[in-house]
This record gives C-alpha cells, structure tokens and sequence, in this order.
C-alpha cells in the first residue's frame, strides 16, 4: 500500500471513529461514576434524528447539536432516575431505553425518510496547523465536531484524574458509601456523570445524521451504541484509550468500504465491525485483568444510603 | 407528614401482582400521550390495537402465532436471567435454528418422510442456537467477557449471515429477486390449525416447556443452584456449585430454545429461509422484556407472550390503518419496561407514610 492511500485511509478513519469518541468519552464518565447505561445506542438515534429535524427546519447544524445534546441529556435521566433514584435493574433499565430511542426515533424520523440535508456541517481547516506535513492532513482538515471530540479527550482525562471533581467521580464509582462519608453527594454525581453521557452520547448521533452521512434512515446507528459500551471497556474507562479505540474502529469502517470492490460479500464484511468488537472486548477484559484494572467497584450497584 | 421508604421483608402476594398490573396501565398512559403528541388519537389507536389482536378470530390466531416465539424466547430467557447471565441474543440463536432447521429441510435430509424430517429439523435448530449461546457464554466463563455485547454481537453476525445465505448460496432459484431460499418440501412443514397460521406442534411444544422450565426452576436441585448463582454468587461458589457450569447450562439452554423458535417461524410459517426481519420482527428482543414482565416464572410467562403477541399483531394494525412506522411497537417495549422496573420498587420496598407533623412539637 503506497504511502498516500494509507494516509487517506486512516484521515477517513477520523470522520468514521468521531460518533464511537464522543459516545465512549461519555459512558467513560458514566462507568466511572458506577451507573452501567446500555442505553447508547437509544440515546445515539434520539440525537441523530432529533439533531436532522432541526437543522433540517432552521437551517442551521448548530442548533441541530444543541437540539441532540438536549434530547441524549433527557433520555439520560430517564436511566438516572429509574437507576440511581428508584435502584432498578440497570441492566435492563439501559435495554429498555435502547428500545424507547429505537421506537421514538422511528415514529419521530418517518417524514424525513428520503429528505436530503441542504445544510450539513462543513469542515473547516484549522489555518497554520492544516499545513504540517502528514498530521496536518490527517488531523487538522475536518469539522468542529472532530476538534471538539479530540480536544475532549486530553480535558476529560485531566479532570478525572488530575481534579477534585475526578476524585469524587472515582470515589463514588469505587466505594459510594466511604465517599458519601466523606461529604461527597454520590446521587448528585452519578446524576451529572449519567447526563453527561447522554450529551455526548446526543452529539455522536448527531454527528451521524448531519455530518457523516448526512441523511435520516431509520436504524442507522446500526449498532455503534453497542460498540460504544465494548470500546469503554478495552480504554479501561480511560479517556486516552478511548481515542485509540474509537478510531481503530473507524478504520474497521474505512477497511469495509474498501474491501467491497473486491467482490467480497457485503454480508460478510457487514460483521466486521460486529466480529472486531467481539475481539476489541476480550482484548481490553484480558489486559483489565492482567493490570488488575479492574471496573469501577461499584459499578452496576445501585447506592443506598443506610436507613439509620 | 413524610414519606418513608422501607425495605420489605416479605412481599405480600397482592402487591406482587397488582404492581406489574399498575405499571403496565401506566405504561399504556404515556403512551397515550405519545400518540396524542404525534397527532393520533390514542383511544383510536388502542382501540384497533385491542380490536386487532383480540377482536377477532383471525385477530386471536395471529396474536398465538405472535406468542409461540415470544413463548419459546422467553422461558429460556428467563432461566438465564434467574441465573444473572444476561442473554441478550435470543434474537440472533433464534436466526441460527432457523439456518440449521433450512439446511436440514434443503440440503441434509431433503426426501427424508416428514416424521423423521421434523424432529431433525428441530433438534438441528437447538443444536444450532445453543452453539450460537455458547460462544457468548464461554466468553464470558473463560475470559470474563462482557456477555450484554458478545451475545448482542452475536445477533448482528447471525443476522448477516441469513442475509449472506439468501441473497448467496442458499437463494431459491425460482424467487425471482427475492432474498428468499428455495421452499420447504412439504415433509419440511408444520400442519396447522384449521385455516390459521397456528403452527400446533410448536405451541404444544411451548407449552411442555413452560411446565418443564417450571419444574426445572421450582423443584429440582439444578434449579435451585441456578436461582443462587443469580442471587447470591458468592455462596454459591463457597457450597461448591461451579460457576462456570451454570453460566454454560443456562445459556446451553436459552439459546437452544430460541432455535427452537426459530425452526417453528420457517417450518411453520414461511416455509423457507428468509431476510431475517422477514422471519424475526425482533422476537428474540421482545421476549426480553415478556420473560422480565412475567418475573422470570415460566407459568406467568404463558400470559405475558400472549399479551405482546397481542400487541405486535395490534401494532400491524396500526401501521396498516395510521401509517405509523414499524418501530413503534419498540416505544411499547420500552415504556413498559421503564414502569415495570419503576413498579419493582413497590414490591422490594414499601412506602410509609409517616405522620410526624402533629407530634413533632411534644418531643
């Protein structure tokens, strides 16, 4: 493979990988925070679609951002509140908020089936920094969204790790109870850390319908909500790994496209990502262990304070 | 006056009952209230959902066909999750029995009498899904792999794989251009009820297995170390019951149950291997939420498909006279999944309602 066709690869891969970073940064802070939300991928659909109608009726991709940060924010809560306040199963609490964005979004995006987007959002060159020979093309030649994504990940990793704020993250991920001793409000936190991951969660549905492909089909995040939940354990809920992961995926998606013209079945090269998520998850499951990592401790449990 | 939420030691039979009934009736609400906002009248639209699935006959025979799956899903969903073992594949094992039960029927024993050619046809399609619940599950016990993505992985892999089959080498050369194998030879079908699509001997199968899925979990040694792995994991290592072995056997169990139900949808309905939602508009996921809905027992479980059988034929209904899209029927799921779990709450704890305002000055 010459050099160029490599480069063009992996400056695809951004684009591709960009939904899965903001969606893995998000459940990161949700994970670390012990509230497991198997809803991304309801939560990724109510943005995408959500995100086309607004943009659609203003004009304006802004707006359409706004809007999808807003809903993937709300149904968030959804899962906070049957999770963290009324301690449900999260398990099936994150399933059922899956199928509610699935079935929302149908009913909601059936007039947009077949509409075209006039006004996507567009790249925009960073100047000075498009010019570095190779990174420049690479990195600095994309969208907001792109940029925002990549400089999330340095932000996020310096508040969970670095910060007050991250402390009581991990403390109320790892032991809830000493943590509420401590001072720290663990409902509260879990309630922001979830609603956090529904934002971003939002915006990586929103980058699917009103900049990578800019369209509504109905089911379109075909899955990348699941991929979200399998890469937020191979970054071993760590925001830098997350970079890596999601865009080892995007060349997954690149890689796909690729291989099609080389008469190689569709069908086939459709369960690549499926089969790489498998492989990503028992990779990262197998390097949490031998690090003993580990996920947050109290990571699915729901908190209840001690009736005194 | 304050509100108190206490633990309850025992949960009185009533409230067992009346809380999935009250969340269910809440659920419909909301729902309503969706409808409404989408500009349909939501009484309309209950009342052809009801008039569909259960005003009728034909309504009542589609509403069994509907349940036979969910049924099947749903016991070996349940014995899954008793043991905490989140099955999230059904959808996809029931797509593998499928496969196993055409290449039986097309390829393996094509002039084979249909008493023997039958029971092939289901064993092939057990065999098949409980290889396709396995992976996830010796994923899981070998390398503690989260088994919520590997089985759903699962889903989307035996999904492609139908399509590869009947847009490739299993397409029918007299199906024109659709994703369909060849038909079944009759010895490959399942009789039916009269003029229905009721195909019997799956729903007799079913049932057996309601009862026996009962027993398993109610009365027998085996049951009793799935339920304490579910509930209490640690003691059941400590009594010596191996982990590894109950996480195989229920998903053994599940998965080949789901195969089982997706023989009875090509034996018994389509006659041949299609485009997947053409066999499955998601069974395998909705019996989820009939397995959680009956509390995992598979008596309950009986009514519970019947009811979102009910509901996805009512949900045709309502595409075909509204114009709603398909997906609908998932904000059903959701929501009432949403109160169920709320409704959860009531039966694990009891709200008390103290009243301290009067008395408060006196100490």
């Amino acid at each position: 493979m010459s050099l160029e066709v490599f480069l063009t690869a992996l400056k695809a891969a951004i684009p591709a990988g960009t939904p899965l970073l903001l969606g893995t940064l998000g459940e990161i802070y949700a994970e670390r925070s012990g509230v497991l939300n198997l809803g991304v991928e309801g939560m990724m659909i109510m943005g995408a679609v959500t995100s086309f109608g607004m943009t659609l009726s203003t004009g304006n991709p802004w707006l359409g951002l706004a809007m999808a940060a807003l809903v993937g924010g709300l149904m968030a809560l959804i899962h906070a509140f049957l999770s963290i306040t009324l301690r449900a199963n999260q398990v099936v609490s994150g399933l059922a908020l899956t199928m509610f964005g699935l079935g929302m979004s149908g009913m909601l995006g059936k007039k947009y089936i077949g509409t075209p987007l006039p006004c996507r959002l567009r790249a925009t060159p960073i100047p000075l920094l498009k010019d570095i020979p190779f990174l420049g093309p690479i990195l600095f030649q994309h969208d907001a969204l792109v940029y925002l994504s990549l400089a999330l990940v340095p932000i996020l990793w310096f508040v969970l790790f670095k910060t007050k704020v991250g402390i009581s993250i991990r403390s109320v991920g790892e032991a809830p109870a000493t943590a509420d001793a401590m001072g720290v409000n663990v409902f509260l936190v879990r309630y922001l850390c979830v609603l956090f991951g529904g934002v971003l969660a939002g915006l990586g549905g929103a980058y699917l319908s009103i900049v990578y492909a800019p369209a509504w089909i109905e089911g379109m995040t075909a899955g990348a909500g699941w991929i979200v939940i399998a890469l937020t354990i191979f970054a071993m809920w760590s925001p830098t790994r997350a970079l890596l992961g999601a865009y080892l995926f995007g060349g997954v998606k690149v890689l796909q496209y690729r291989l099609q013209p080389l008469g190689i079945s569709p069908n086939l090269l459709n369960m690549l990502p499926f089969i790489f998520t498998i492989i990503v998850l028992l990779a990262g499951t197998r390097e949490v262990i031998r690090e003993r990592i580990g996920a947050p401790s109290a990571l699915g449990v729901p908190y209840a304070r001690e009736e005194k | 006056m304050r509100l108190k939420v206490e633990k309850r030691l025992t949960t009185p039979r009533w409230v067992s009952v009346a809380t999935p009934t009250l969340s269910l009736a809440l659920a419909l609400l909301i729902i309503a209230l969706v409808f409404w906002g989408y500009g349909v009248d939501p009484l309309v639209a209950y009342k052809r959902i009801f008039s569909g699935a259960f005003g009728s006959l034909y309504g009542l025979s589609e509403t069994t066909v509907k349940a036979i799956p969910l049924l099947i899903c749903g016991i070996g969903l349940a014995i899954a999750f008793k043991a905490l073992v989140w099955n999230i594949g059904a959808e996809g094992q029931l797509l593998i029995g499928a496969i196993a039960a055409t290449w039986v029927a097309l390829y393996a024993l094509p002039h084979a009498p249909a008493l023997v050619l039958l029971p092939c046809m289901f064993a092939a399609g057990f065999i098949g899904g409980a290889i396709w619940g396995l992976i996830p599950a010796v994923l899981k016990a070998k390398f503690r792999a989260n088994e919520v993505i590997t089985s759903l992985m699962m889903v989307y892999i035996a999904s492609e794989l139908v399509n590869y089959l009947v847009y490739g080498p299993w397409k029918g050369a007299e199906e024109w251009g659709f994703p369909y194998s060849a038909k079944f030879p009759p010895t490959a079908q399942l009789p039916r009820l009269g003029n229905t699509r009721i195909h019997y001997p799956t729903l007799l199968i079913a049932l057996v297995l309601a009862v026996l899925a009962y027993i398993l979990l109610m009365k027998t040694k085996l049951g009793y170390e799935i339920r304490v792995t579910g509930s209490n994991p640690e003691a059941a290592r400590y009594a010596g019951m191996s982990y590894f072995k109950t996480i195989l056997l229920v998903m053994l169990i599940s998965g080949g149950l789901a195969g089982l139900a997706g023989v009875g949808e090509v034996a018994g309905i389509h006659h041949r291997l299609r485009y997947p939602q053409g066999i499955s508009p998601g069974y395998g996921f909705t019996a989820i939420i009939v397995a959680w809905l009956g509390r995992l027992n598979p008596l309950a479980i009986v009514l519970t498909s019947l009811l979102f059988g009910g509901l996805l034929v009512g949900g045709d209904a309502l595409q075909v006279a509204l114009g709603l899209p398909m997906a609908t029927t998932n904000i059903f799921n959701g929501v009432i999944l949403f109160f169920v779990l709320g409704g959860e709450l009531l039966t694990r704890y009891k709200i008390a309602v103290k009243w301290t305002g009067s008395k408060g000055g006196e100490r």
